[in-house]
This record gives structure tokens, C-alpha cells and sequence, in this order.
């Protein structure tokens, strides 16, 4: 058992956390009558994914991916300007020293995604209040079955 | 220039959008131009890129200029796979353009403008789609046209509309989450979300791929594109969602965003896995392949117990789903299947294009919605009632349209692999159509009693009186405009050229796979 | 109840098969995982080059906007429709307009939707702190733009703070004033424009037979010395692009979602 807290679970804390986040989200998205709480499970869905990607970009010891002016101002002057062109050399720069972007680079895609899609949710719910007067989806249905009949 | 080719076919679309945008508020006489002359630009890209490839070998286009080392940039890529869907997507969804053209006297409203906008968009979101090379890019694009698509259903003026879009969003968004969890999963596990480069990564080293990491993001890859393309238990949101959205959008919207769900899945196990790597997995082939056999018969069962035109075609867009999906997972050694399910993904486009198309028209200018209702159409509409006609041929698979190749590729796959339920799914599946469709044309050619659909007819207003004191009268022979039976006609016409043409595209297709599986090993 | 049953056996399914796969993960914080380092033996991971070459790429410090704007700026131009596909769907969805729905609603007192808790003295209080706050807000947000090639930010935060200043005037104030400065046609006509800015600088290089998107070619409109530093540049043009969008779709959604449409009372 304490090998497998360990094991398992210490150094992929992040997965677990993702994972339960994630459950919790999808459970509301199918489970509740609701079309509001929905939605905000709907959310809590998306953002345990962008927690994945997020905790895939930490190194242990490591800043954010954006070099620092020591660094590069650093190396200029250590370094000899290049014969040719006259363009300085570039600075060394060691990639453990910073977080990794990319993840962060496709979460900002992902959140705009959410918003996107939660502000096109919102204005579904308002119309559907406004034509059934219930955001509970039995409700919902029922009353369009009885439009079903109408017709 | 034509170096460009693969950006010019999205960036056509969008650009038509941007007008649209910026001046066609305004003016609304804009609109029209725009989205049609856009559309066109598109699909002579389209064409012109799908000669370069039938000569050339596959296109690879890099965004920015990011070309080396692979997977840096973004990557568009046209191979032989992938070139005749842009052609089709363009096709289609020129026709549904030019089926949205309002008759001159008829009201336009203030959210025309919206409508071209959203649809140019799903159309961009459909090339991107379909062209992409980079897996991340695939679920960004997914998502242009899912939230455009949540626009054209609820853009309608019924209160039906709203709920199914949103059932469509609920289930639209988990589908595409998972979908980005599977490619994170990939990320994690290869580090890369350049398509050909996770291909070249699982091939150097030969135990990457049966990792638990890369199974479960297969897994979830899957489960998410089969629930943008509603494989049979997660098919919920699909009737609703196209039948009670107006007909101009599900022009568009039924016979292709489905069908690129499917070539998402077709591009991910040809060019990210790899198929060899697939079949040396027999089992999932199986269970993936009873998926499908369930999907074709529960698409099939629905369809029979529906009583509106639309609904039963969206039914049938369920059985089809199963149909290519469980072709795509034959593994026949001799590949047939998949081919035959790359060649039923443009010849289900078409059909259900000109089915769609069709039964806009009725419902538009007839006010028809109900199978009853269609008695007396081909005295009505003699010309639309038989682009219907071509179009339910081609879904139960009569030659000499392409519905009967396609079935015949798939069907070969199955024998060749000892799919027999599938065989069998298939073969039933299209005994059902032939039922349905016999049935509509039965009462649509001999049904007596012509009074029952002008009860209905509120839809045409505008035209001539019509005698309709008993049963025997003539009925007035009214033609939709032809703005729309002309793409009604044009789809038909190029389901038959489809079928009479299959062998040629049938080759160019198989040797795209096997060559696209052949580069990709060895780059 | 049958639903909860459901729902929490789809679940547990889901998080088991998700959790299957843990084991096979790299550690959390580990610097030569996969997505950090490349597949063990295998060519080094796109992250890796990112961050050892972008400033020689580039000249942009900024790692993460460098990948958004210029490595991957085709996926963060689709992101930018994404948001303007969302506008123009909710405005599709919700917006009355007068010629579609005749029996709009009445017209609520606009008198009466400003006087909340009490009246006058909480409108004045509150409205004249938030009318002297936005600008400030504004200028910050301009900064965000601006100063996303060396900290933090970008297109997308600035025009999020550049929308909320917005959001923040219609909140204290009213919608309608806040409405004849930033009108309907401006937000929706602005919400192109951003588009336009991006694609169109993408489009340039075309010109000179350069891919789309590929800034390089463009150090002789920006009249610099190497295509680092033009590269540079349009990636503050496209940050501009970007915020112009997120700006105008902020407040498009706002507006239509608090008044369901109609563009007047509001919250």
C-alpha cells in the first residue's frame, strides 16, 4: 500500500488531481437536470484538462519561458563579436533553466475555447428560458414534446 | 502562386468572411457575392491542388516558413487521401450556397449577413480541418467549426432549434475535450503534435507504441471523433440538431461535418499510428468493428420508424457513420476496406447532399416535412422529385451510382477480412434503405390524395391558384426556383459521374494510402 | 436516478481508463520528460528548440510569445476566429433586431435600471470611481500588448482588459452610455478589423512568394536591418489584431447576454 502511494501516486500527483477534477466535471455535465449546472461542470471539465498540459511544462527548478536580460546581455559581452556581419554571437541559453512553452502556448488556445464555447452556451440558456420558462432539461423536454403533438 | 494552393483554400473562405463582415452588414447585397465567389476560389484550389498531388506526389505547405526541424511550425498537408475531400467539401458547400439564394421578392432579415459569415466559417473550419498536418491544429480547427455549426442550427426562428444546438454544444464540446486529452496524452508520452513526426517517433522505436500512455490516447482520440460524428451510442444530439435546423444550414452541415469527423479518424490511424502498427491489434479491429455493426443496424431500425423526411435521413447519416467506421477497421490485408471507406466518405457527402438539398426544397416550397405528405411529388416537382430519386438510388446502391461502389469496396474488405456480420450489416442495412426509399416513391408517384400536402402548403404563397376539390384534378406542376433545383440536379448528376468514374479515383486513393504509409516510414 | 447511476458509471470509467496510463507517465517537474526534453535516443522535443533558439530567431525574449505568434501563429489566428465565431453566434442566437421579432419587449425605464440601492448617491459614488479607474485600466491594458515580447502578456490579456474596461463602464454606469461611446457597429465592425490585421500582415508575405504567416519577408516594410527584427515586429502587429478582436467580442457578449439581445436595460 505505501509502496504504491509511493510508487503511483507522489510522483504523478498531478494526473490524480487532473483525473478526480476531471471526473467531478464530466459527472455534472451528465448527470444534472440542470442546463446552467451544466455548463459549470462543462467548465470544470475543460479547465482539468488545461491543468494536464499546464503541470506537463514544470521542471523541477526551472522559471517562466522568458529569458532573462542577464542572460543575453551577459553572453554579449562575454562572448567576441562574430567576424563576419559584425552581429554579435548569441547567448548561450540552457533550456532546463526554463518552463517548457509550448503547453502554455496551446492552454491559451484551449481557455479562448472555452470561453468561446461557454459564452455561446449562456445565450442557448437565456433563449431556452425565454421560450420554456425552465432551464430543468425533463422540463425542457417535456414541453417540447408537447409542441411535438401540435404540430 | 500555386505553391499556395493548400493556405488559398482556407484563406478564401475567411477573407469572404471578413467582407462579409465589414461591409456586408450594412449592405446585405454583399453577402452573396462574397460567400459564392470565395466558395469558387476555393474549389478551383482545391482542383488545381488535387493535380499537383495526382502528379506530384503529396503537398506539404509550412506555415510561416517553419520547415525544419519538423514540427516546429504548423504543417498543412495535401496527399492523395485528402485532396478529393477538399474538392467535395467545396462542391457541397457551393451548392448549399447557391440553394440559399433568396428569390427576389422574398424578405431578407437582419441576421442574413450572420448566416454567410457563420456558414464561410464552418467552411474554413471544414478545409482546416481536412487539410491539417498538426494534431493540435486539428482540435482549434474542430472547434471553428463546431461553434460555428452551434450558430447556423440555432440561427433558426423555431424554439426546437435552441435545445437541440444545445444538446449539440454539450455534446460537441466533451467530444472535442476528449479528443485534446488523447493528443495530450500523445504530447506526454512522444513530445511532439506534428502528425508525420509522432509517425517517425513511433517508428524508430518499436515498443513506443504499445505504451498504456499511447493505447489511452488512441482510446480517447476515438471516443472523441466518434462523438463528433455520432457513432452509434453517441449519436443523441444528430436528429434533432440537422432536422430542425434551417435548410440552407443543413445543406451544409449534414452531408459534411460527419464525414470530416470521419476522415479525422481515417487520417489518424493512417498517418499518426500507422496502420501496420493498427493490425497487429486484431482485436480492437473486432470490437471496433462490432461497434459499427451495431451502429448500421440501430441507424437502420431508427430510420424505419420515422415519420419526417429529415429525421429519417439524419437516421440514415447513423447508419452510414457505421459503415465507414467499420470499413476503416476491416484490416483485410488488402486494404479495400479502408479504400472503400475513403471512397463512401465523398459518395455519402454527395448523397446527402442532394438528399438534403431535396428535401429542403420540399419543405421550402411544398411545406412538406412528413413521408405521408409527399403523395403526388413527382406531378409537383418532377425535376427535384428525381434528383431525390438519383440520391435514394444512391443511398440504397443501385448502380451505376457510386453508393453501389462503395458498398462494393466495403463489402470486398469484408469478405476479404471474415467480417461476416458486417457483410451481412451492410447488405441488410441496404435492404432497409430499398424499403424506405420504395416506400417514398410509391407514395410519392402513385399517392392519391394530393389535398392532404396542400393542407400543408403554407410555405408557397406566391404561386397560382390550384384546383384542389378532389383527388383526380391535375396537380399544378410548380418547380422550386432554380437556384435551388439546380444544385438538387447538379449533386445528382455527380453521384451518377462519381460511380461511372469510380475506378480512377478508387486508384488514385489506394495508391495514396500505400504510398502515404511508405513516405511516412521512411521520412 | 437512473441518470446518477449512469453518469457515475461513465465516470468511474473514464477516470480508470485515464489513470491506467499513469504509470507510464514521467515524473511531475521532471526536465527530460518527453514534451521537455524529446523521446529518449530521438531528436530533441519542438520545446527544446524553442527555447534555444527563439531569440536568434526572433530577437523576442518572450519564449511563449514568440511560439504563439510567429512558430504556431496560424493556430493562434483560428483561435482569434474561434472568439469571432463565438461573437457572431451569440449575436445570431440572442440579438433582437427590429425588422426580425415585432413584439419586442417594452422598452424598461432607463431611469429605473440605474437606481439600485439607493438611488443617486450609489451612481455617483460608484460610477465616478469606475469612469476615472477605466482609462487607467485601459492604459495598462495597452501596456499588456505591448509588453508581450518581455513579460508576461499579449494580444489576448490586453484585449480582455481593454473588453472588461468596457464591461466595468456598463456595470457602474449604464449600458447605454457606455453604448454611444463604443456602439454596436464600432464593436462589431472592430471585431473584423482585428481579423483583418492578422491575416492581412500574414498575407504580405505572400506577396514576395513567402509562405503565409511568414513575417520574415516583411524587413523591408519595417525597414530593419535582419528578419529577426521584422519578425519581431509583426508580432506586436498581430498582437494588436488580436486585442482589437478579444476587445470588441468582450464587450459584444456582454452586451448581449446581460440585456437577452436588446441592447437596452441590462443589469
Amino acid at each position: 500500500m505505501l509502496s504504491f502511494f509511493q510508487e503511483t501516486i507522489v510522483p504523478h500527483f498531478n494526473f490524480w488531481i487532473y483525473v478526480v477534477i476531471m471526473m467531478i466535471g464530466l459527472w455534472s455535465v451528465i448527470a444534472k437536470n440542470n442546463l446552467v449546472k451544466k455548463l459549470i461542470g462543462l467548465s470544470i471539465f475543460q479547465t482539468a484538462i488545461l491543468l494536464l498540459y499546464v503541470s506537463l511544462a514544470v521542471k523541477e527548478g526551472a522559471t517562466i519561458p522568458v529569458i532573462e536580460s542577464q542572460v543575453l546581455a551577459g553572453s554579449a559581452h562575454t562572448e567576441p563579436p562574430a567576424a563576419e556581419g559584425g552581429k554579435k554571437a548569441l547567448p548561450v541559453i540552457n533550456p532546463d533553466g526554463y518552463a517548457n512553452p509550448l503547453p502554455h502556448v496551446l492552454m491559451l488556445t484551449a481557455i479562448v475555447v472555452g470561453v468561446a464555447t461557454l459564452g455561446v452556451a449562456l445565450a442557448l440558456t437565456q433563449m431556452i428560458y425565454k421560450d420554456f420558462g425552465t432551464l430543468e432539461e425533463d422540463e425542457v423536454l417535456r414541453k417540447i414534446k408537447a409542441l411535438h403533438d401540435d404540430v | 502562386m500555386s505553391e499556395h494552393f493548400p493556405a488559398l483554400i482556407l484563406l478564401a473562405p475567411l477573407f469572404g468572411a471578413l467582407v462579409i463582415g465589414l461591409f456586408g452588414l450594412r449592405d446585405h447585397r454583399v453577402c452573396l457575392p462574397a460567400t459564392l465567389s470565395a466558395l469558387a476560389v476555393s474549389l478551383f484550389a482545391a482542383i488545381a491542388l488535387a493535380r499537383q498531388v495526382a502528379t506530384g506526389g503529396p503537398v506539404d505547405y509550412f506555415m510561416a516558413g517553419w520547415e525544419e526541424p519538423l514540427g516546429i511550425g504548423i504543417q498543412l498537408r495535401a496527399d492523395a487521401i485528402n485532396s478529393l475531400l477538399l474538392i467535395v467539401i467545396a462542391v457541397v458547400s457551393l451548392l448549399a450556397a447557391v440553394f440559399t439564394i433568396r428569390p427576389a421578392g422574398e424578405r431578407d432579415t437582419e441576421k442574413t449577413p450572420y448566416f454567410y459569415i457563420l456558414f464561410l466559417l464552418l467552411a474554413v473550419g471544414l478545409f482546416g480541418i481536412t487539410i491539417a498536418g498538426d494534431a493540435f491544429n486539428v482540435f482549434v480547427l474542430i472547434e471553428v467549426t463546431a461553434l460555428s455549426s452551434y450558430g447556423l442550427v440555432a440561427i433558426g426562428s423555431s424554439k426546437r432549434c435552441k435545445v437541440a444546438a444545445f444538446h449539440y454544444l454539450i455534446m460537441g464540446t466533451v467530444g472535442a475535450s476528449f479528443y485534446l486529452l488523447g493528443v495530450g496524452y500523445l504530447y506526454l508520452k512522444l513530445g511532439s503534435l506534428n502528425m508525420q513526426d509522432i509517425h517517425r517517433i513511433l517508428d524508430a522505436d518499436g515498443t513506443l507504441h504499445d505504451t498504456r500512455a499511447i493505447r489511452t490516447a488512441f482510446v480517447f482520440i476515438l471516443v472523441g471523433i466518434w462523438t463528433k460524428m455520432a457513432l452509434f451510442p453517441l449519436h443523441g444530439w444528430l436528429p434533432n440538431a440537422y432536422s430542425y435546423s434551417p435548410s440552407g444550414s443543413a445543406a451544409i452541415l449534414a452531408p459534411l461535418v460527419t464525414k470530416v469527423s470521419v476522415y479525422v479518424m481515417v487520417r489518424m490511424m493512417v498517418s499518426v499510428f500507422g496502420l501496420d502498427r493498427l493490425e497487429m491489434n486484431v482485436d480492437w479491429g473486432h470490437l471496433v468493428v462490432w461497434l459499427a455493426v451495431i451502429a448500421i443496424v440501430a441507424g437502420s431500425m431508427m430510420a424505419l420508424a420515422q415519420r419526417e423526411v429529415k429525421k429519417m435521413l439524419c437516421c440514415l447519416i447513423i447508419a452510414e457513420v457505421g459503415y465507414m467506421v467499420g470499413g476503416a477497421w476491416l484490416g483485410d490485408p488488402g486494404r479495400w476496406g479502408i479504400t472503400g471507406t475513403l471512397y463512401h466518405i465523398l459518395a455519402d457527402a454527395l448523397m446527402t447532399s442532394c438528399l438534403f438539398l431535396a428535401a429542403g426544397a420540399f419543405a421550402k416550397w411544398l411545406g412538406v416535412v412528413k413521408l405521408d405528405d409527399l403523395s403526388g411529388l413527382f406531378r409537383k416537382m418532377p425535376l427535384a422529385a428525381t434528383g431525390f430519386v438519383i440520391g435514394g438510388l444512391a443511398i440504397i446502391g443501385v448502380p451505376p451510382t457510386c453508393g453501389f461502389y462503395s458498398k462494393f469496396y466495403l463489402i470486398r474488405g469484408g469478405i476479404e477480412s471474415g467480417q461476416w456480420f458486417y457483410v451481412a450489416a451492410l447488405i441488410g442495412s441496404s435492404l432497409v434503405n430499398a424499403v424506405l426509399f420504395f416506400r417514398i416513391f410509391e407514395i410519392a408517384y402513385f399517392g392519391k390524395n394530393p389535398v392532404a400536402s396542400h393542407a400543408h402548403g403554407h410555405g408557397s404563397d406566391d404561386h397560382g391558384p390550384h384546383d384542389h376539390t378532389h383527388d383526380e384534378a391535375p396537380v399544378v406542376r410548380r418547380e422550386p426556383p432554380l437556384h435551388a433545383l439546380v444544385p438538387v440536379l447538379i449533386a445528382a448528376a455527380l453521384l451518377v459521374l462519381l460511380g461511372i468514374f469510380n475506378g480512377p479515383i478508387v486508384e488514385f486513393i489506394r495508391t495514396g494510402l500505400i504510398e502515404t504509409a511508405k513516405v511516412v516510414s521512411n521520412g | 436516478m437512473k441518470a446518477k447511476i449512469f453518469a457515475s458509471l461513465s465516470v468511474l470509467i473514464t477516470g480508470a481508463i485515464l489513470l491506467y496510463a499513469v504509470t507510464d507517465f514521467p515524473d511531475f517537474g521532471d526536465p527530460g520528460s518527453p514534451p521537455n526534453a524529446g523521446v529518449p535516443g530521438g531528436a530533441p522535443s519542438a520545446s527544446r528548440y524553442y527555447l534555444e533558439n527563439t531569440y536568434r530567431d526572433t530577437k523576442v525574449p518572450n519564449v511563449v510569445t514568440a511560439v504563439l505568434a510567429d512558430y504556431r501563429g496560424y493556430d493562434t489566428m483560428f483561435e482569434t476566429v474561434v472568439i469571432l465565431t463565438a461573437g457572431i453566434a451569440i449575436f445570431a442566437i440572442l440579438r433582437v433586431l427590429r425588422r426580425d421579432d415585432a413584439p419586442a419587449a417594452p422598452d424598461p425605464d432607463p431611469a429605473r435600471t440605474d437606481h439600485t440601492i439607493d438611488g443617486d448617491h450609489h451612481r455617483i459614488i460608484v460610477g465616478t470611481t469606475c469612469r476615472i479607474a477605466a482609462p487607467l485600466i485601459q492604459i495598462f491594458a495597452l501596456y499588456v500588448v505591448a509588453h508581450g515580447h518581455y513579460s508576461p502578456g499579449g494580444g489576448f490579456q490586453g484585449g480582455v482588459m481593454l473588453g472588461a474596461s468596457f464591461i466595468l463602464l456598463a456595470l457602474s454606469g449604464s449600458l447605454r452610455e457606455t453604448l454611444t461611446r463604443f456602439s454596436e457597429s464600432d464593436y462589431m465592425r472592430m471585431a473584423f478589423i482585428g481579423i483583418v490585421i492578422y491575416a492581412g500582415l500574414g498575407l504580405l508575405p505572400m506577396w514576395v512568394g513567402r509562405n503565409f504567416l511568414d513575417y520574415g519577408a516583411l524587413s523591408g516594410l519595417f525597414m530593419t536591418k535582419g528578419e529577426e527584427m521584422a519578425r519581431s515586429h509583426s508580432m506586436l502587429g498581430v498582437e494588436i489584431g488580436v486585442a482589437v478582436t478579444v476587445m470588441s467580442i468582450m464587450f459584444a457578449m456582454f452586451a448581449n447576454l446581460s440585456t437577452r439581445g436588446r441592447l437596452r436595460g441590462g443589469l
